[in-house]
């Protein structure tokens, strides 16, 4: 079998955050009864005219100069023409031949080190609207249309084909909703639509310039179905090849049940835009004094944050990676440093404990129950000896169902721990006269059972004896 | 010259339908348009910027503020078909 390499590019489409549509005055929120957003602008009604809203090509800037683009100094709309209910005006307004922002890239991290993927444009252009079928699309009697969404703003950001494997373009859709959520213009949510990807793949033989025909996947709504879906589609293509047969150049939709894509349609007849300037909308010419404050405004991005995690904070660069990945965690996690220095500490709880409960009760970091300074105020506890580490993770689990102050729930269920030295004493005493056999295979050179000596201490003591303490007054005491 | 295959592509990508004769019709007067406009390309652009647009203006922006919608009464008056809320359509594919 011959050996093949896969070449993959993302075309990555996401909603702005705005007020307004791109064109019009309606609203973008979400949740309207069908057609109750809606003007005669983006119902495309005759006579009406398109204006531009200014804080889309802010947003757009914002992205392109986050993702190391040139910023165009001159920049139109054009007509993508198809016939599709979706769209009212049987076209859409897009950008064809002259984007906003060209030529950038982002770094993403392989087991093979740090690699560049590049970016070939962002784009600006209005959303579709949204049909429902009665089952599937093709057996439907009729489609309902709800131009909601119509005239809602994207921008497109297409990638060159750089990646060469599944988990790469993985970690390059990951990279990319990371910069734009720090960049705060979206909500980049794959489930509910705000952040949408369709990949270009095709593979080639080992040591070959040339590209292979590609296919277009789409419907793929996470992280997984679009490794998932690459990954099939990639094995598809070298079976067609290695049978003989040819790649047909087409779209192909995933389908998550079965893990298969099927094909859609054929490109060639289907796909032709005729694109066009729009006559009703002038050209823009970008002043270089706005970029450059849209550029100053640019927040911490993700690389320089983490650079600064392991630089600053002495974190691994795994953890500064996995803290960094999103705004919101990163945010909570400089939080509880503010009341607990201890960066590594941290860290651990924050990628272990907090992590398990969120994902665990589907919670996003903005939705936890405990807030940044109660976990710090947790940790401290746990630092002066107050609690020790097993009884902090009964308190976490305790400060997450009921977000209460740990100070409170230690107090309540009298948690703290026992440091007296008497009181250990005591109950090392009765552990010690309870197990004399245990004791005894101790004192001959068996360390394992100074470990079950400690355990039952604990367990006189409900978990609050001081475990240092505890092996250090058995160790003694069994001399 | 435009042949009548497309005229036809044209056609379909339009929606219309043509008559046999009306595609005859359409391949000669958008040949003949074509031959017009194909003038340009005898004369020296080499020192002009292609031109998107012919009126001079730019940055014509609105401020991201929320105006009236349209009742919902008046969205669907012109509506071949509905169904509560939505417009209906045709099966499309």
């Amino acid at each position: 079998m011959a050996q093949y390499e896969t070449v993959i590019g993302l075309e990555v489409h996401v909603e702005l955050k705005t007020n307004t549509k791109i064109f019009c005055h309606s609203s973008t929120r979400f949740g309207g009864d069908p057609n109750t957003h809606v003007c005669p602008v983006c119902l495309g009604l005759p006579g009406v005219l398109p204006v531009l809203n200014k804080k889309v090509v802010e947003y757009a800037t914002r992205v392109g100069l986050a993702l190391k683009c040139s910023i165009a100094q001159y920049s139109k709309f054009d007509r993508k023409n198809y016939y599709y209910p979706d769209l009212p005006k049987n076209y859409q307004i897009s950008q064809y031949d002259l984007p906003l922002a060209e030529r950038g890239y982002l770094d993403i991290d392989t087991e093979e080190g740090i690699k560049r993927i590049g970016i070939t444009r962002v784009h600006m252009e209005e959303d579709a609207g949204k049909l429902v079928h009665q089952g599937t699309i093709s057996t439907t009697p009729y489609s309902l249309v709800d131009y909601n969404r119509t005239g809602v703003p994207l921008i497109e950001i297409v990638s060159e084909p750089d990646m060469r494997t599944p988990e790469e373009a993985r970690a390059y859709l990951e990279k990319l909703k990371a910069i734009i959520q720090y960049t705060g213009i979206s909500d980049c949510k794959m489930e509910e639509g705000s952040l949408r990807c369709d990949a270009n793949v095709s593979i080639r033989p080992v040591g070959s310039d040339e590209l292979g025909t590609k296919t277009e996947i789409k419907n793929m709504n996470s992280f997984r179905s679009l490794q998932r879906a690459l990954r099939y589609e990639v094995e598809r293509q070298v079976e067609a090849l290695e049978e003989g047969g040819g790649i047909i150049q087409e779209t192909r939709t995933w389908d998550e049940a079965k893990g298969i894509t099927l094909s859609m349609r054929s490109k060639e007849e289907a796909h032709d835009y005729r694109y066009f300037p729009d006559p009703d909308l002038v050209p823009m010419v970008i002043d270089p004094d706005w970029v450059e404050e849209i550029r100053a405004s640019l927040p911490e991005l993700p690389d320089r944050r983490k650079e600064r995690y392991v630089a600053d904070y002495g974190l691994p660069a795994y953890d500064a990676s996995v803290i960094t990945a999103t705004k919101e965690l990163a945010d909570y996690f400089e939080e509880c440093l503010a009341g607990y220095p201890n960066a590594k500490a941290a860290s651990n709880w924050v990628m272990g404990d907090l992590s398990r409960l969120l994902n665990a009760g589907n919670l996003d970091i903005s939705q936890c129950p405990i807030k940044p300074d109660q976990l710090a105020g947790l940790l401290k506890l746990m630092d002066n000896g107050t609690i020790s580490g097993k009884i902090a993770k009964t308190v976490f689990e305790e400060m997450f169902e009921t977000g209460k102050d740990p100070d409170l729930i230690v107090r309540e269920k009298g948690l703290v721990q026992i440091s007296d030295e008497g009181a250990i004493s005591t109950a090392v005493d009765d552990v010690l006269a309870a197990n004399p056999k245990v004791a005894e295979d101790f004192r001959t050179g068996k360390e394992k059972a100074l470990g079950f000596l400690v355990g039952q201490v604990m367990k006189v003591t409900r978990g609050k004896a001081n475990p240092e303490m505890v092996n250090k007054m058995l160790k003694e005491k069994i001399k | 010259m435009i042949t009548i295959a497309e005229v036809e592509h044209v056609a379909l990508l339009a929606r219309l339908e043509l008559s046999d004769e009306e595609k005859k019709t359409y391949s000669d007067q958008l040949s003949a348009i074509l031959e017009y406009a194909g003038m340009l390309d005898d004369l020296d652009t080499g020192n002009v910027s292609p031109t998107a647009h012919v009126l001079p203006l730019k940055n014509v922006f609105r401020e991201d503020s929320e105006g009236a919608h349209l009742p919902l009464e008046k969205t669907l008056q012109n509506a071949p078909d509905r169904d509560g809320n939505f417009f209906k359509v045709p099966r499309i594919v």
